[in-house]
């Protein structure tokens, strides 16, 4: 078995100790969406402002509320801060992108999306080596998902 | 009956335990310490050799060939059903039916018994600690039928709180409710809720899933009217289940999926069902596992239920001293205290730690247990937590799996450096 200090990286520790971007935004005119994880229950709700329309919108705040573990509070959180200020077509490169390092096919994203740099969200890498994780790495990213999908922000 | 034999123990554990191909396997070079029979339990040889033999030599059609094989086929498949009853107590063998597990059993006393006798309003007593397996099959039909769900609340430290239980009854047609908690443990007073639900004039039903594997089971001396559990649990193999009931009871059921087997007659206008159980057994059953149920059930009666009981009453005491002795406040075990009304399904919070870092982190010492809900959502939000971690023993475990339990945990302080 890999090493759990492949899995347990300080970077991710520290966020799951100190999250990012915690809280709510009101709704509306934030959007959001709940996800869950039904292998352990873990909740998450992503909240998002987003100013303009189409791919050139900004995601001018995020917000993530919810309970889980290290992996899935730290992904949030990481998530949180890497779409912050971005354009939702950047956002959407960057779920893509981290999908594909979550070996999570997303139709040949590989070569569009690998000059996106993911920054500290690299120290997720470990989790592909523990497959059980992925789902709990991946949930803030599907909620974000759904989240900016909900253009009906109610 | 079995497991009634009360003698002193003379039960070789070890011998048992070895039972187990499985838990001779190691991972990473060191054996497996497997802590989550209450999610499914390991099969001993005996079991993996019956099923094996019978796929080798005994395979055949079961009540649908006139050949000799198909006979014995039939034969062993009636025989597992023996053992069931047997197990029991049930007063006769036509009154275990077999089906996939005990979530089908609950869903075909719901659909089947709720559809015919629950109207619009009628009330179903259920419990603040139920399985997913008895909320949800009753739900539906709440939302098919408008029947009212009712709820006996908790005590503090996990037992059923029955000081309004009257008033909850008071009209009901059914209380439905867990002989064991899969989350806390609790065993539950089974005969005297059935004497209070008939006194109510309801009938009373026991998710006996939890139970059954780790006990002395007598449904008579219950005098419960419909019983769910699943072979899986028992040593026996995944696919297949149990649901006992009163004769006259099963008997005046509609059938729950049709098909053949289940019927006496089928004309362009209609059909008429078989006798129970076949009424209830629509279609090619899981034949191979119900030999493999019945080897288990011997595999237990061998044993005896009640030394069995025995042995997971000085384990789980032995669990819940070591851990609070070793970690004090830094471990929350929920649950009742008192072995005598709990079995060794151990959820407990550790340091702050999120059960599923706990998981991972015992799994590197092979440790395994179950992180999660459980099945048991309403009860989580009611113990105000989203997953608890999950240590649960059965016969094979001994002091030295505790012992493992206990000290993987310190490997979670030493990531999490709470
Ligand atoms: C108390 C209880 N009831 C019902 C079930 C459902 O059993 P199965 O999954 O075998 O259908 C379980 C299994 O976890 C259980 O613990």
């Amino acid at each position: 078995m890999p090493g759990l200090e492949d899995l347990y990286r300080e970077i991710i520790l520290d966020h799951y100790r100190t999250p990012r971007n915690r809280g709510e935004l009101p709704v509306p005119p934030a959007r959001h969406a709940e996800g869950h994880n039904p292998l352990c229950g873990d909740e998450i709700t992503v909240y998002l402002d987003v100013d303009g329309d189409g791919d050139d919108a900004i995601v001018s705040d995020v917000k993530v509320s919810g309970q889980g573990c290290s992996i899935s509070q730290s992904s949030a959180s990481m998530m949180s801060a890497a779409v912050k200020g971005k354009s939702v077509g950047e956002v959407r490169g960057l779920v893509r992108r981290f999908k594909s390092m979550m070996s999570i096919d997303t139709d040949g994203a590989e070569q569009a999306d690998a000059d996106i740099s993911l920054g500290d969200l690299e120290a997720l890498q470990g989790v592909v080596k523990f497959p059980v994780r992925i789902k709990c790495a991946t949930l803030a990213w599907n909620t974000l998902t759904e989240a900016l999908a909900s253009s009906d922000p109610d | 009956m079995s497991g009634t034999n009360t003698t002193t123990s003379s039960t070789d554990w070890a011998a048992i335990r070895a039972d187990f191909p499985i838990l001779r396997r190691e991972i990473d070079g060191a054996p497996i310490v497997y802590l989550d029979s209450g999610n499914t339990s390991q099969k001993p040889r005996q079991v993996i050799e019956a099923m094996d033999d019978f796929l080798r030599t005994g395979y055949a059609p079961i009540n649908r060939s006139a050949y000799r094989l198909a006979g014995w086929a039939t034969d062993r498949y009636e025989g597992a059903r023996a053992a069931v009853a047997r197990l029991i107590n049930a007063p006769s063998a036509d009154e275990i039916v077999f089906t996939k597990n005990a979530t089908e059993s609950m869903n075909l006393i719901a659909s089947s018994w709720g559809g015919a006798n629950l109207r619009e309003g009628d009330a179903v007593v259920l419990t603040h600690m139920e399985h997913h397996a008895n909320i949800v099959p009753w739900q539906m039909l709440a939302e098919r039928q408008g029947i009212e769900l009712r709820w006996v609340p908790l005590t503090e430290d996990g037992q059923l709180d029955l000081a309004d239980l009257d008033q909850l009854l008071d009209g009901a047609k059914a209380f439905s409710f867990t002989a064991m908690s899969n989350v806390l443990g609790t065993i539950t007073p089974v005969a005297e809720l059935c004497r209070r639900a008939h006194d109510a004039g309801a009938l009373a039903i026991v998710d006996a899933c939890q139970y059954v594997p780790h006990n002395v089971t007598d449904v008579q001396v219950w005098d419960a009217d419909l019983v769910a559990f699943s072979s899986h649990k028992m040593v026996g193999p995944s696919g297949i289940g149990c649901l006992w009931g009163r004769m006259e009871l099963l008997d005046a059921m509609p059938p729950f999926i049709g098909g053949g087997n289940m019927i006496a007659d089928v004309r362009l206008d209609g059909f008429t069902t078989a006798p129970v159980p076949a009424k209830f057994e629509a279609g090619t059953p899981p034949i191979v596992e119900a030999i493999g149920l019945g080897a288990a059930v011997e595999y237990l009666e061998g044993i005896g239920m009640a030394e069995i009981r025995r042995h997971e009453m000085d384990l789980t005491r032995y669990a819940l001293d070591t851990l609070t002795e070793r970690y004090g406040d830094d471990i929350r075990i929920h649950g009742p205290d008192n072995v005598e009304v709990r079995g060794g399904v151990l959820s407990f919070e550790f340091r702050d730690i999120h059960p599923h870092d706990v998981s991972q982190v015992l799994d590197e010492r092979n440790v395994c247990v179950r992180a999660g809900h459980h099945c048991a959502k309403p009860l989580m939000r009611l113990l105000g937590v989203n997953a608890t971690a999950r240590a649960s023993l059965y016969l094979y475990n001994d002091r030295s799996d505790v012992d493992a339990l206990a000290d993987a945990l310190d490997g979670a302080t030493d990531i999490f450096g709470l």
